[in-house]
């Protein structure tokens, strides 16, 4: 259970640091585009601002990557020993992805002025692929773990592995597509609303409004994106995972035109769920596009199969509510945009998005939850369960202590620094500013 | 295929000890530098190491991997049995990357400096002790699977006095090797001669760990003189290393600063050779008399093949690009 916990929490931070350090490349990369194109210090400044952001959260994202690395076999021996082999792939080549972001990031951050302005551009953009391409590999794998592929189970015995297949497991593509549209979303919300902020204060108005449109801009394609994504994966998870999609909808009986579920309190006991709010024939529509199909309830499986109901249930409701919250917001910003410009300026606006910034991110970690606890109480889905998977070694719990004191940590200077980051930003980043002094800068 | 394998698990290895060991004895280095010199030290380290030490550690990542893809066996052995070290490297490594980080990103210079260069030599100091500790639980018999309680299982599988030695050696030898790197990132005869003494007692520190390593293998019957000199190849291996030894003070007189790098990685990797080729392919010595093979643990066939593939296809991506990025960081200051 501690050895549960403790992944949970390491890769609960690790999704923060690593989707961020995902998509603020492609920021800072736009940003730069728009220098080359405008010439405008400005967007330089705000490039390098970004990027010393970007540094913070690589260096963090690799080391939490590398501990994951170990705690994998640190905490779940028995499923590396047999897994490792068939589900590999990925992390081989995520490896690859990683090696060329590092390298990519050494010649962005202390290349300015030294090569050609294209080529440097080029770096930064190829930082933000390679992390893209690291985070879609990485769900492979833990795709893989929701839809094993690519080998014979028989007698207990693992045979005639291929890691190709298990890598093109049925569930890699709805899965990542899902994840990095939401990791756009969420950090595009969260710097729009940290550069909110800022307009509000009325500090550099003119370097953080140009920062707000690029961040929003992406958090409009992550909140659009995210609802079509979606769809996909839960059509994906009805098919391969009848159980997770009946748990995240707290759904008992087999039904023909099933409703769909909003809120209420799951009854695991007497299998009902009650003071819900229920939309008739929905969750059928969604799941084949057909208001009758017949949806499987939980009272079909095995008791001994169910994974924590309302847990899955709760954390698929927050990221439904909260994923809409953020189209509504969306709609907002693009009508202001093209037919009430005047809006833009409004404290109302930025204070939407202030008050949105963690949004994204609770979505994120809540769509996670559903489908990580969704999974339980296999670890393998359908072939290994998680009590079978853990280490034989006692005194887990001190661990998970201890790990958990060291990602509060290190969050919490994650935060400092970059609130450091932003104080600076007169003197160090925005070229317009009275106090700005181009040698503070050292790279 | 399963020698390209080993190939690139070997090289991934080699490479983490000599550019992740350069990368932690910079830090190493700095911490045993008298207070007067250490804002000089600390620029020549950060010179040699700062576009490329994100790269240096990706080494280990690969090792890894290419561990619990094509020979979970050994990964999933060493992770059990060598838990709690391998949790102490870890803290070592996050402590370390994120000090590092935060020392040159941290917008605002103030006090915190301080707290950020006191984790940092600390775990600069912590790591490869504990790299070198797991190395010699490996091959010192001390794992054994068959012991009932928690102390022989958990703690006295890694806890011994060769371990301790080991760790000590390990952390010789980044120190070592960060100061010869460091060379080159000198400005002027001062600072070069600051650094060649440093190169030299480093050198000397590297000799006496070595020689306790030696010490307590013989004292925990462990048979490390009969490993090392018992076939050609080790001879080969430990005389070469000397020979490199005398051929780096000489370089080091003349000012010939990039051979002694060169030579001081192949130095290491003679080490590396001797110590470990005398029970190849077998990789972990069990205290029950058994062992891990690395061609016999291993994984099956086509999950070989694909991360053979995987590796020499990322090598193509990789090693170009990171040569480039080493070259271009390289010419800089002189």
């Amino acid at each position: 259970m501690a050895a549960r916990a403790q992944m949970a929490m390491s890769l609960g931070f690790h999704i923060v640091f690593s989707c961020v350090g995902m998509v603020m490349p492609f920021l800072m990369a736009f940003a730069h585009w728009k220098y080359l194109k405008t010439n405008n210090e400005i967007y330089k400044g705000l490039t390098k601002a970004w990027s010393k952001g970007v540094a913070i959260l690589f260096a963090t994202g690799a080391v939490s990557g590398t501990m994951l690395s170990f705690e994998l076999g640190l905490l779940w021996p028995t499923f590396m020993k047999h897994a490792g082999p068939i589900f590999g792939m990925p992390f081989s080549l995520e490896g690859t992805a990683f090696f060329i972001e590092a390298i990519a990031i050494g010649f962005f951050l202390y290349g300015w002025d030294r090569f050609n302005k294209w080529f440097h551009w080029f770096c930064g953009f190829l930082v933000g692929i390679s992390g893209l391409a690291s985070g879609i590999l990485v769900v492979a794998a833990n795709a893989w773990m929701n839809s094993p592929a690519g080998f014979d189970y028989v007698n207990g015995q693992y045979l005639n592995i291929d890691p190709i297949k298990a890598m093109f497991n049925e569930a890699w593509f709805p899965q990542a597509l899902h994840m990095s549209v939401a990791a756009f979303c969420a950090t595009g919300f969260a710097v729009a609303g940290v550069h909110a902020y800022l307009i509000m204060r009325k500090k550099n108005v003119e370097f953080h409004t140009k920062a707000f449109r690029i961040a929003a801009g992406f958090a409009l394609i992550g909140a659009f994106g995210a609802p079509l994504s979606g769809d996909i994966a839960a059509k994906s998870v009805a098919e391969r995972q009848p159980i997770k999609l009946a748990a995240m909808e707290a759904h008992f009986e087999t039904e023909k035109g099933a409703a769909f579920v909003i809120g209420g309190i799951p009854d695991e006991e007497k299998g009902e769920i009650k003071y819900a709010l229920k939309i008739p024939k929905v969750l059928s529509f969604l799941v084949s596009n057909d208001f009758n199909h017949e949806v499987k309830g939980l009272n079909d499986f095995p008791r001994d199969e169910w994974p924590p109901i309302a847990v899955v249930h709760y954390a698929f409701q927050i990221m439904i509510f909260f994923g809409v919250v953020m189209i509504i917001i969306g709609i907002i910003y693009l009508y202001a945009l093209f037919f009430k410009k005047e809006w833009l300026n409004k404290n109302w606006l930025l204070k939407t998005f202030l008050i949105a910034s963690p949004f994204g991110y609770i979505a994120l970690e809540a769509g996670w939850t559903v489908t990580e606890v969704g999974r339980q109480p296999w670890i393998i889905y359908g072939i290994m369960r998680t009590v079978d998977a853990v280490t034989p070694m006692p005194g887990i719990q001190y661990s998970f202590y201890f790990f958990t004191a060291i990602f509060v940590s290190l969050s919490l200077i994650i935060i400092f620094l970059l609130r450091r980051q932003i104080q600076m930003v007169p003197k160090l980043y925005d070229p317009t500013d009275a106090q700005f002094n181009d040698k503070n800068k050292k790279s | 295929m399963i020698y390209i394998v080993i190939g690139f698990l070997w090289l991934s290895i080699c490479l983490y000890v000599i550019l992740g060991g350069a990368d932690f004895g910079a830090g190493i280095v700095e911490l045993f530098t008298k207070k007067k010199n250490r804002p000089k030290t600390k620029v020549i380290m950060y010179e040699s190491i700062a576009p490329v030490w994100e790269a240096n550690h990706m080494w280990l990542i690969i090792a890894i991997v290419i561990l619990f893809v094509g020979f979970p066996e050994v990964y999933t052995t060493l992770s059990t049995y060598l838990h709690i070290p391998l949790v102490l490297m870890l803290i070592g490594i996050i402590a370390r990357g994120t000090a590092f980080t935060f020392r040159h990103y941290d917008a605002v210079k103030d006090d915190w400096q301080k707290v950020y260069t006191q984790i940092f030599y600390f775990s600069s100091l912590l790591t490869p002790f504990f790299l070198g500790l797991i190395a010699a639980a490996t091959i010192s018999r001390s794992i054994n699977p068959n012991a009932d309680n928690f102390l022989d299982l958990y703690i006295f599988s890694w806890l011994n006095w060769f371990g301790i030695a080991v760790g000590l050696f390990t952390i010789a030898i980044c120190a070592y090797l960060a100061s010869i790197f460091a060379l080159r990132e000198t400005i002027d005869r001062l600072e070069l001669g600051l650094m060649i003494k440093k190169s030299q007692q480093t050198m000397i520190f590297v000799v006496i760990t070595g020689g306790l390593v030696f010490f307590t293998a013989y004292i925990s019957d462990i048979p490390l003189l009969m490993w090392v000199f018992s076939k050609p190849l080790g001879v080969m291996a430990t005389l070469f290393a000397t020979i490199c030894l005398a051929l780096i003070l000489r370089a080091m007189n003349n000012q010939k600063l990039l051979p002694v790098r060169a030579l001081a990685g192949f130095q290491v990797i003679m080490i590396l050779v001797a110590a470990t080729y005398q029970h190849n392919p077998n990789i972990i010595l069990f205290g029950n008399g058994e062992h891990l093979s690395l061609l016999e643990h291993v994984a099956a066939p086509k999950t070989i093949s694909a991360l053979g593939w995987a590796l020499m296809l990322g090598s193509v991506f990789i090693l170009p690009f990171l040569f480039y990025l080493m070259i271009s960081f390289s010419k800089q200051r002189r």
